[in-house]
């Protein structure tokens, strides 16, 4: 168990490291070094920058000394909380991110949970009357889910809400409530908001899960352990729940750890075509005007997150899940 | 005739077992038939297009999809659309063009329209359907026409050449890589297999969509739309091979233990032959299996980039970037029929789905 924990920790820290370089090497992929572009930006924007100045920011960050030297100045900076400046914002990095990280993270742990709240019964449901009429109902939904891009159903929600209701489905919170502080009633406005985005960003994800859990516990039923559990008189419900289940269970645990970073991902399109306040619509604005320091820190983050939230829920099933905790010993 | 099929079945090499059994399932065939017909489409795009994808014109700004007439008032068999008319709007004082049900332009087949290349090999200006004597405006407009008044029915064949092509190359270089890779794993195992496994694990624990942006954005702006389209393909299959290394190397270390592997090293069976003569063949159909499950994702992430305006860029058309243009609901309010750019992606999605399920059903005869 101690062994397995380790090795995740340890795969988490790689890939954080090999995240940090892509950020970095996002940040440096524009031509020209990211100091002229910021010097660029700022007399377009009417202020001068002194000679001095400029050579003092590029002292900073090391431009001009090689990769490994510049990616290591600007690691230091970012362990003690220094993300640089927004050249677009005017701000530091982290300002202008403010909430919207942890806005990403709840609107994907929401969907998480979602894809595990629909894919767990309707998959049992699915596989215990197979060949159904709601067999086959949830296996059309589940290959619309899986061949609908979460945009583009984003997109047709959408339009047919405006077409029916007139009214725009967009945002996480109401218009009241989306530039006031913190309050009871705003968290409340929130989790209003929260499902149907969530839903939209799990509908492929549960697709697939529905459809692995239907086959293994397909299956599992065949197997002459469940025969012996009916004819010793179990009730149904209990044989099925008892063992079937639980031995089918193993999708969960080994697609866990691909399923929150896949969902972060697609947060972020999702959040551009709702309107959503994530860091979607700031990382994708930031590309497109070469704002580096920005969309180089929200990919870092954004991976950084993601790991520690694939860990955490590596820990959980490591809990429900007797056979991660011995099968690594 | 029973002891014949049975016979039949001894014989049989593995790709017709492969094929029988595909035959069987019906959904996947149906579902090859669709992608074969979108294939040809892409193929004959320009030939098919009844108007420049790339032209615009004010005068066509947002013209609903119009019906094609077969037959004229007298019941004759004269394909035929209407016109365009402006009107002067008494409230705005604007000119508005609509459609005139009074003036009828007929339909030539195979006449000559803007100039193309069939293949990209055979220049000619030969269009399967164009109109005669047709007035500034005019057009076939099956699909209606975008802000620009450029007609949706052209560009929508055009971008599924692109988005359908964009995929096949995307999953070539993915295909190589984890063939190359996963093989490697399997075959030399140790160290250098733990290495690569790590790779795949930590490459499938990344948010893939945020580092395509990011990578996608550092493009040179003065690319050209060919250069933008294999980087962009480039950069979606150097994080989608690992799915491909896994099947890969799953097959190799399973093949391994073979009785008919052993016979072949027992025979003095190079390296080289055991795998591309033994062992290759009798899992390629896997492998083709995961490719067709492989290629919907290619689709999808392409129309993803492009959708966010950071994947292929104008002049370029591909459904991404037709997508676009019904990014906003005031747009689709005012043209909904943008949103019928979306029915190709999900068709062709669907039937690849279904095509590698039977594909992957089919890949094991035996069992």
């Amino acid at each position: 168990m101690i062994a397995f924990i380790t090795r995740r920790l340890l795969l988490g820290v790689v890939t954080i490291f090999l995240i940090s370089v892509l950020s970095f090497i996002i940040i440096q992929l524009p031509p020209g070094d990211f100091v002229d572009a910021y010097i660029a930006q700022l007399s377009s924007s009417g202020s001068q920058v002194s000679a001095a100045e400029a050579e003092n920011l590029r002292q900073l960050y090391g431009l001009g000394e090689p990769f490994y030297v510049q990616y290591g100045k600007w690691l230091g900076r970012i362990i003690t909380g220094d993300f640089g400046e927004s050249m677009e914002w005017r701000r530091p990095v982290t300002e202008v991110i403010g909430d919207r990280l942890w806005l990403t993270l709840l609107l994907s742990f929401a969907a998480l949970i979602v894809t595990w709240g629909l894919a767990l019964p309707i998959g049992i449901f699915s596989a215990v009357r197979q060949y159904s009429f709601a067999d086959y109902a949830f296996t059309l939904v589940g290959f619309i889910g899986i061949a609908v891009p979460n945009f583009l159903l984003a997109l047709v929600i959408m339009y047919f809400a405006f077409v029916w209701f007139g009214a725009s489905v967009g945002g996480l919170f109401s218009a009241e409530m989306a530039l006031a502080p913190w309050s009871a009633a705003k968290v409340w406005d929130l989790i209003k908001h929260l499902p149907l985005p969530a839903i939209i960003l799990a509908l492929g994800g549960t697709a697939q899960l529905i459809r692995i859990m239907r086959a293994n516990l397909l299956d599992e039923l065949r197997r002459p352990y469940v025969v012996t559990a009916r004819a010793k008189g179990l009730s149904e419900a209990r044989t099925i729940i008892k063992y079937p289940v639980r031995a089918a269970l193993n999708p969960f645990a080994s697609n866990i750890a691909y399923l929150f970073p896949y969902l972060v991902s697609g947060s972020i399109i999702v959040s551009i075509v709702l309107g959503l306040p994530t860091v979607g619509p700031l990382l994708v604005k930031a590309l497109v005007a070469q704002d580096m320091f920005l969309a180089g820190t929200i990919v870092l983050l954004l991976g950084v997150m993601t790991v520690i939230g694939t860990f955490i829920s590596d820990l959980v099933l490591m809990w429900v899940d007797p056979r991660i905790r011995h099968q690594m010993d | 005739m029973a002891q014949i099929d049975s016979e039949k079945y001894a014989v049989a090499t593995q790709l017709q077992l492969t094929w029988w059994r595909f035959r069987r399932h019906k959904l996947a065939m149906i579902s090859m038939v669709v992608l074969a017909l979108f294939y040809l489409l892409a193929a004959f795009a320009d030939f098919l297009a009844t108007q420049d994808p790339h032209a615009t014109d004010a005068r066509t700004s947002y013209i609903a999809p119009q019906p094609i007439m077969l037959f004229d008032d007298d019941g004759s068999f004269r394909p035929h659309v209407y016109g365009i008319r402006g009107v002067r709007d008494m409230r705005t004082f604007k000119l508005v063009y609509t459609v005139d049900p009074n003036r009828k332009v007929y339909i030539d087949f195979f006449g000559r329209g803007y100039e193309y290349k069939l293949f990209g090999l055979f220049r000619t200006d030969i269009h399967l359907m164009t109109l005669k004597n047709p007035e500034r405006g005019d057009g076939i407009y099956i699909l209606g026409t975008d802000l620009l008044g450029r007609d949706l029915w052209s560009r929508l064949l055009v971008a599924t050449r692109v988005s359908l092509t964009i995929g096949l190359v995307g999953v070539t270089i993915s295909l190589f890589l984890g063939v190359l890779l996963g093989g490697i794993s399997a075959v030399y195992g140790g160290i250098v297999d733990t290495l690569i496994q790590r790779t795949i694990e930590v490459i499938r624990s990344m948010p893939t969509i945020p580092l395509w942006l990011g990578l996608a954005a550092a493009l040179p702006n003065d690319w050209s739309v060919l250069q933008v389209y294999f980087a962009i393909t480039i950069i979606i299959s150097l994080l989608a091979w690992t799915d491909l290394a896994r099947v890969v190397r799953g097959k190799f270390l399973a093949l391994k233990e073979e009785d008919f592997v052993m016979a072949a090293e027992l025979a003095g069976a190079s390296q080289g032959r055991i795998i591309f003569r033994h062992m290759l063949p009798s899992f390629a159909s896997h492998i083709i299996a995961a490719v067709s499950l492989a290629l919907p994702a290619m689709i999808i992430s392409e129309t993803s980039l492009s959708f966010l305006g950071l994947g292929l860029r104008p002049p370029a058309i591909s459904w991404g970037i037709l997508l676009q243009d019904a990014q906003n609901i005031q747009t689709l309010a005012l043209a909904p029929w943008l949103l019928i750019s979306a029915i190709p992606v999900v068709v062709v999605i669907l039937a690849f789905n279904f095509l590698g399920d039977g594909l992957r059903d089919a890949a094991d005869p035996y069992g």
